[in-house]
């Protein structure tokens, strides 16, 4: 797989604060990457150095085969960006932005007014963008970072103001893009929305890289037990099955259903018993680890080793 | 190329945004009322009635132009990085330097316009009013409006520059104000004081000539004002346009210095900066 970012043991002090300290990662051609960690955690800082808008205080940057910090740019026409607050001059109407933009990136004006529809803005494109909703700024956001069909896209929380609808287009949109070979990197707080989508999760907290791999990768690492759930027949208030072996961490839910906490290495095992002739279970599910959990397991995690 | 594109969309803007029919409507409005007014004192019959008009259209212009031009520079970095457009802006394939550059030739194609059409339509006015006009007055006229919008080059970069060094629009706005004040009204009166303290002992008349380089009002104002003998003898400046040794070249090339020093210093200010 080609490599479109490499980003080795890269720190950036803004005086005093830390806002990324030896971060290393490289990302591969049609990966598509979710960048998680709360406010403050480094993750626009990382795509700014990406982009060369900072320069970074120690380690090397590349881009596109660029280093975007000393001043090259020719890799930026293939490079995709919707910063996290996005703004244009509000003056210009929708269709005039985007034709700028083409402009700047040598691309054909025609084709990139194709993705205002694309993003749901085609009776709007003649209006100004000062009069845009914020839901609508941020679909001319997606638009004008798609323009050209990038090989590199940088996406800060790109799905917020989104109605549902446009999320799931917007969500096609990118997949799409990843598997013709683009890298999408895209850092958000919808955690439950990457959680299907992302092929790979890197978690950042307070400038350093805690955790970085597949989602299956990091429930393996942080072991967290799956959740199962029985719903069992003819079963006393308070009471647990009896094939239950003693000391699994479990509880009853309003009313009927058991609640196990089952450590990777027993849920086989505790899944035999459940489904053993004799047992009472009538229904069954299986909930892994969501990103949600394993997030706040990698934040305790890094907290814990200073 | 990029900054060609730039300074096309700053254009654009600056239509939309009705600056480009203030600025003219302002000038051409100014313009028109000096001419017709400020020709009472010669009266109808006076022959030279274009360089009445260069005296006190070029005294406006010093007042003017520097504030116009500083009011659509000042904000061209600092205001577009605080709207978050500069940051996406940025992310594109262009040079910071040809970010800067494409706005200066925006801007100074709107300040342009502003001028020879505001100043263009006041010299229409007097020729289809009747009065005679040679061309020595013609071509006096003509390099007034062009040593105008260079005057406003000047603050265009002058007003980048700023916006390159400060961290919000406010203070940039503060100190162009501060600026246009000490250059325009604060740095002549100072000037005039020391020279009439002195009294023609110390100062020689070269340090004369420097001093009034330093500002580039002063630049604008000799070279409109001596630089033509009609026009001076009318200024009252025949005395100084027989004193100095700066000519017509060396103000203009005073004027294109006091323009791309500014405009490079705010370059390295910019590029130098993070967003």
């Amino acid at each position: 797989m080609m490599k479109t970012v490499r980003i080795s043991d890269v720190t950036k002090d803004y005086g005093r604060v830390k806002a990324v300290r030896g971060a290393s990662f490289e990302l591969g051609q049609g990966e598509l990457v979710a960048l998680i960690g709360h406010n403050g955690a480094g993750k626009t800082t990382l795509m700014k150095l990406m982009l060369g808008l900072i320069r970074s205080t120690a380690g090397s940057i590349e881009v596109l085969g660029d280093n975007p910090a000393a001043g090259q740019f020719a890799g930026r026409r293939q490079l995709g960006y919707l910063p996290e607050n996005v703004s244009f001059d509000a003056a210009l109407t929708g269709r005039e932005t985007l034709a700028f933009y083409a402009r700047l990136k040598r691309e054909p004006v025609a084709s990139a007014l194709k993705l205002l529809d694309a993003v749901g803005l085609g009776d709007a494109s003649r209006r100004r963008v000062g009069t845009y909703s914020k839901g609508m700024r941020q679909r001319l956001g997606l638009a004008q970072a798609l323009i050209g069909h990038p090989r590199v896209l940088l996406l800060d929380e790109p799905t917020t103001g989104l109605d549902p609808e446009l999320r799931q287009t917007f969500y096609e949109v990118i997949q799409r893009l990843a598997t013709e070979g683009t890298t999408v990197l895209l850092s958000s707080h919808a955690l439950t929305e990457l959680e299907e989508r992302a092929g790979r999760v890197i978690i950042m907290n307070r400038g350093v890289k805690v955790a970085d791999g597949s989602i299956e990768k990091l429930r393996n690492i942080a072991r967290l037990p799956t959740k199962i759930r029985l719903k069992v027949a003819g079963l006393a208030p308070a009471a647990l099955p009896s094939w239950l072996p003693g000391g699994a961490a479990c509880r009853r839910l309003n009313g009927h259903i058991v609640e196990i906490d089952a450590g990777p290495e027993h849920k086989i095992s505790l899944l035999h018993r459940a489904t053993a002739a004799g047992s009472s279970v009538e229904d069954l599910d299986v909930i892994p680890p969501t990103l949600d959990e394993l997030y706040a397991h990698f934040l305790r995690e890094a907290e814990k080793t200073p | 190329m990029n900054a060609l594109i730039i300074a096309r969309k700053e254009i654009h803007q600056a239509v939309r945004n009705r600056w480009v029919l203030a600025s003219t409507l302002l000038l051409a409005g100014l313009a028109l009322s000096l001419t017709f007014l400020g020709s009472a004192p010669t009266g109808t019959v006076g022959v030279r009635a274009l360089d009445v008009v260069i005296v006190s259209l070029s005294s406006l212009t010093i007042f003017l132009i520097p504030l116009i031009a500083l009011l659509i520079s000042h904000d061209a970095i600092v205001g577009d990085m605080e709207r978050g457009t500069m940051l996406l802006l940025l992310s594109y394939p262009v040079a910071r330097w040809q970010v800067l550059l494409g706005k200066f030739i925006g801007h100074l194609a709107v300040l342009a316009f502003a001028t020879c059409l505001g100043y263009g339509i006041a010299a229409a006015a007097l020729i289809a009013t009747g009065s005679r006009i040679d061309s020595d007055s013609l071509a006096a006229f003509a390099a007034m409006i062009g040593s105008s919008v260079q005057l406003g080059a000047v603050f265009v970069a002058i007003g980048y520059l700023v916006s390159a060094l400060v961290r919000d629009r406010g203070t940039a706005a503060g100190v162009c104000i501060g600026l246009w004040l000490l250059l325009v009204l604060i740095y002549d009166m100072a000037l005039l004081g020391v020279l009439a303290v002195d009294q023609g002992r110390s100062i020689s008349a070269a340090a004369v000539d420097a001093m009034l380089l330093l500002n580039p009002t002063d630049v604008y104002r000799l070279f409109n004002l001596t630089g033509f003998a009609n026009v001076s003898s009318f200024a009252g400046m025949a005395g100084l346009a027989q004193s100095t040794t700066l000519t017509a070249k060396v103000l203009l090339a005073a004027l294109l210095v006091w323009t791309f020093v500014p405009l490079g210093l705010a370059a390295a200010a910019f590029s130098r900066r993070e967003l």
